[in-house]
């Protein structure tokens, strides 16, 4: 039904999407799936009009399809339902349905024709839901429906569904796919991106896989094993990288903080976690498996509502991340922009501050000491930087990186917790990065490293713990410690 | 020597309007000494300056986090109203300039937690009591004007010390106190670092609810040294005037020291610098003899004027002029 071929699109400095053919059948749900920066967001946004290709065609129904914008798309009956956006929480059932397109008389709205329609749509879909009610009332699940019912109702024929699923319970879920369901039987085509490999199981017929831009190949999904797909959508090659020279297990190395049944409700559900000094514990998974939310519980930056917490064999209670830090934690965040650096402070007060805030803020640094320490890092990790006194917004994304475990460091952490240190970054100061963790668990600091990258992971890591829908799926150990053990325990193998 | 060259927006700024105060009123900068104390166009700015002088500085690490305190006009009249009605009532002046502090510190205390415990955004927040304010200073008052004749009360207001107003030397040593408090500490540095990025400053272990919460009760007492000093000035509290308005005044003064509201930048001397300029500029718009009804958009224009020169747009539009300048 829709065809893109040779699809392009350039951001500055990325190609989005490189060449990618894609096409869509009546009455399919047809699964995207790919990791981060793959390139399935600025694919539907390509196919529901929201950004212009650079090269590239597509057809709908054999006539030539070139949307300029969204609505545009829309009225060829291309929609996209993003997750909790796109309806009006302040307005009723009905009047979310019919937006725009209100039955009138007079130009005044004619209130209950537009009410019975309403109930009428959501009849035929099989949704019980009182149209009179306030939108923003309902449960998200129900808002989601709502404004699939809504792009139904404007005879969408290819739906669109980014991430439906990411805050519903089972329950919820399983009803989103009745409707799925009852729509591809009237012939409507559903594009689906969804982190749940299960779910993607559960619902799509075919899956098209990206990987960096790059189409990897789409397939049927009776005839694509989930660990295949999961090779697909990682990029690892399944052959065994040069057999790394593991060292042996080091026993009764001293216990720097064991985690047991720690969670939170809608975060991540209860995880076992034993970190021992001189040891690098690994955490894989896909995007949205709980490995970020995990690091979060264990330093304090948000409230477990389950579990206990053990430092040097004694119960915390870690509520903050300053008291995490008082344990002697550091913890180097994912989103580097918005979690990590003081963007328009210097590289020096980036660097000193986790360790001013511990000191206190009555003993402030000497100045004399803060430049010592600045220049100490900037030096031993190779920060390329005219100064310390450059605001840290300024350095290349490797070097922020930099910056930041140089602030920890200058902590002198016992646990030092890394989420995805490598991301973003260059090749060079990868590789710099790498040899500086292994150094660390060698000097006998505990680590606990966030990555997606699993040769890397299989390196250094002396276990790895794998995260799986937002539970611990497993905790690898020794031999299995390697890329085809990682794959096989995310792709839900027995771990 | 970089401090100087990056305050050189703000300080040209005042240098150009007390240039133009001159050259409108050739006696701007005359002094004289009369009864033991400096007069003359020069120290009456300072003098008139100095209570928005010191609501600013109580602003300025407010809007370093981010945020913004709506409250401080309405602060300065409840520690007038409670300082005027406590030494009226027979208290010692230095007993009721504590109490006025004391009903600053609370009102700040107030304004931090809605902002710092629950969130609440900063502007909405102060909203509550920038209009209740209003309502516990005439409650305090019993709706009266409430006049004192306490000598050593009205002084704080009308008094000279060394030849110099008393006011002009409080807001003088609250700047420099508060440049030792930040400077000298780690304040300052947590401050920045939480209005350029609360979510990490907090993941560095920056006790980011105490600073905020410190933050807002350092200007809730700032507020209400500016409302005693007001109160002095006119030997009496008026619940319904006292700081009308100067809430607007400080946040204009803190803008002109060169602050942005995305928060960030934290510099008491820049910040009073930014007050003596909207009072030079009042002065001089009052000197140049305007038709009143001209008064406040004149006031408008010089405002509009001088927010653009020290705009990141014109800054980088300076440059690159002297680049091509040195090009050539």
């Amino acid at each position: 039904m829709l065809q893109a071929r040779g699809i392009s699109r350039a951001y500055p400095g990325v190609r989005a999407l490189d060449g990618v053919d894609f096409d869509l059948r009546a009455g399919e749900v047809h699964a995207l799936m790919g990791e981060n920066g793959a390139g399935k967001s600025t694919l539907i946004k390509v196919l529901t009009g929201a950004v212009l290709p650079d090269g590239g065609t597509m057809t709908l129904d054999d006539a030539a399809y070139a949307p300029h914008d969204t609505a545009a798309a829309q009225r060829a009956g291309v929609w996209a339902v993003h997750q909790e956006i796109g309806v009006l929480p302040n307005l009723s059932v009905a009047e979310n349905l019919f937006l725009g397109y209100q039955p009138t008389r007079f130009g005044l709205i004619r209130t209950r024709a537009m009410n019975e329609r309403a109930r009428a749509l959501l009849a035929e879909l099989d949704l019980d839901v009182d149209v009179t009610r306030l939108l923003g009332t309902l449960p998200v699940a129900v808002q989601q429906m709502i404004a699939i019912a809504r792009a139904t109702r404007a005879d969408a024929r290819v739906l669109v569904l980014d991430e439906p699923t990411a805050s519903l319970d089972a329950a919820e879920v399983e009803k989103l796919f009745a409707l799925i369901r009852r729509l591809t039987a009237k012939g409507v085509a559903i594009v689906l991106i969804t982190h749940f490999l299960d779910q993607a199981y559960a619902v799509a017929d075919r899956f098209t896989v990206l990987r960096n831009g790059k189409l990897v190949g789409t397939r049927a999904a009776a005839e694509l094993p989930q660990r295949e797909l999961v090779t697909m959508m990682l990029g690892k090659e399944l052959v065994e990288a040069v057999q790394h020279e593991r060292r042996a297990p080091v026993a009764d190395r001293p216990l720097v903080a064991r985690f047991r049944g720690l969670g939170r409700k809608g975060s991540v559900e209860g995880f076992d976690l034993d970190l021992h000094a001189g040891e690098a514990v690994g955490a894989a998974g896909l995007l949205g498996s709980g490995r970020t939310e995990s690091a979060m519980l264990m330093f304090g930056a948000d409230t477990p509502d389950r579990g206990t917490a053990e430092v040097d064999g004694e119960t915390v209670r870690i509520r903050s991340p300053r008291e995490a830090i008082r344990h002697g934690f550091g913890f180097a965040p994912e989103e580097r922009k918005t979690d990590g650096i003081v963007g328009a402070l210097s590289i020096r007060e980036n660097i000193i501050l986790a360790l001013q805030a511990r000191t206190g803020w009555a003993r402030k640094l000497p100045r004399a000491k803060q430049d010592a320490i600045a220049n100490h890092y900037i030096d031993l990790l190779g920060i390329r930087t005219p100064d310390a006194e450059k605001p840290i917004e300024q350095l290349s994304g490797g070097n922020q990186q930099k910056a930041l475990l140089a602030r920890w460091l200058a902590t002198a952490p016992r646990l030092l917790i890394l989420d995805e240190p490598t991301r973003g970054i260059d090749v060079g100061a990868h590789a710099e990065i790498v040899k500086l963790i292994e150094k660390l668990r060698d000097d006998g600091m505990a680590l606990y490293v966030i990555s997606s990258e699993i040769e890397e992971l299989a390196t250094y890591a002396d276990r790895v713990t794998v995260m799986r829908d937002r539970r611990q799926a497993g905790m690898l150990e020794g031999d299995r410690v390697s890329v085809t053990g990682i794959v096989d325990a995310i792709a839900g193998g027995a771990a | 020597m970089s401090a100087l060259r990056r305050a050189a927006p703000q300080l040209g700024v005042l240098a150009a309007l007390l240039l133009a105060n001159w050259i409108a009123f050739p006696g701007f900068f005359n002094l004289s000494i009369v009864d033991g104390r400096l007069t003359g166009s020069v120290i009456d700015v300072l003098n008139r300056g100095a209570p928005v002088a010191l609501l600013a500085l109580g602003m300025a690490p407010v809007i370093a986090t981010r945020g913004i305190d709506l409250s401080v006009g309405a602060v300065m009249a409840i520690a007038g109203a409670v300082a005027a009605t406590s030494v009226e009532a027979g208290h010692p002046w230095f007993v009721a300039v504590a109490l006025a502090l004391g009903a600053g510190l609370a009102a700040g205390l107030w304004n931090g937690a809605l902002v710092a415990l629950l969130s609440i955004q900063p502007i909405v927040a102060t909203l509550v009591l920038m209009v209740a304010g209003r309502g516990i200073a005439q409650l305090i008052t019993e709706g009266r004007i409430v006049t004192f004749v306490d000598p050593h009360l009205a002084a704080i207001g009308g008094g000279s010390f060394l030849g110099l107003p008393v006011p002009v030397l409080i807001a003088l040593a609250v700047a420099a106190l508060l440049t030792l408090l930040a400077r000298g500490t780690a304040l300052g540095l947590f401050v920045e670092a939480l209005g350029v990025n609360p979510r990490a400053s907090r993941l560095a272990g920056v006790e980011t609810r105490g600073l905020l919460i410190g933050v807002y009760a350092l200007c809730g007492v700032t507020a209400a040294l500016a409302g005693v000093i007001a109160a002095a000035d006119i030997r009496g509290a008026d619940a319904n005037n006292a700081g009308l308005w100067l809430e607007l005044d400080a946040i204009l003064a803190v803008v002109l020291g060169g602050a942005s509201l995305f928060g960030g930048r934290l510099s008491f001397v820049l910040t009073l610098v930014g007050a003596l300029t909207l009072q030079a500029l009042k002065t001089g718009i009052l000197l140049a003899g305007f038709r009143p009804e001209l008064n406040l958009i004149a006031m408008a224009v010089v405002v509009s004027v001088v927010l653009v020169v020290q705009s990141p747009a014109a800054r980088g539009w300076w440059q690159r002029l002297s680049a091509r300048r040195a090009a050539a």
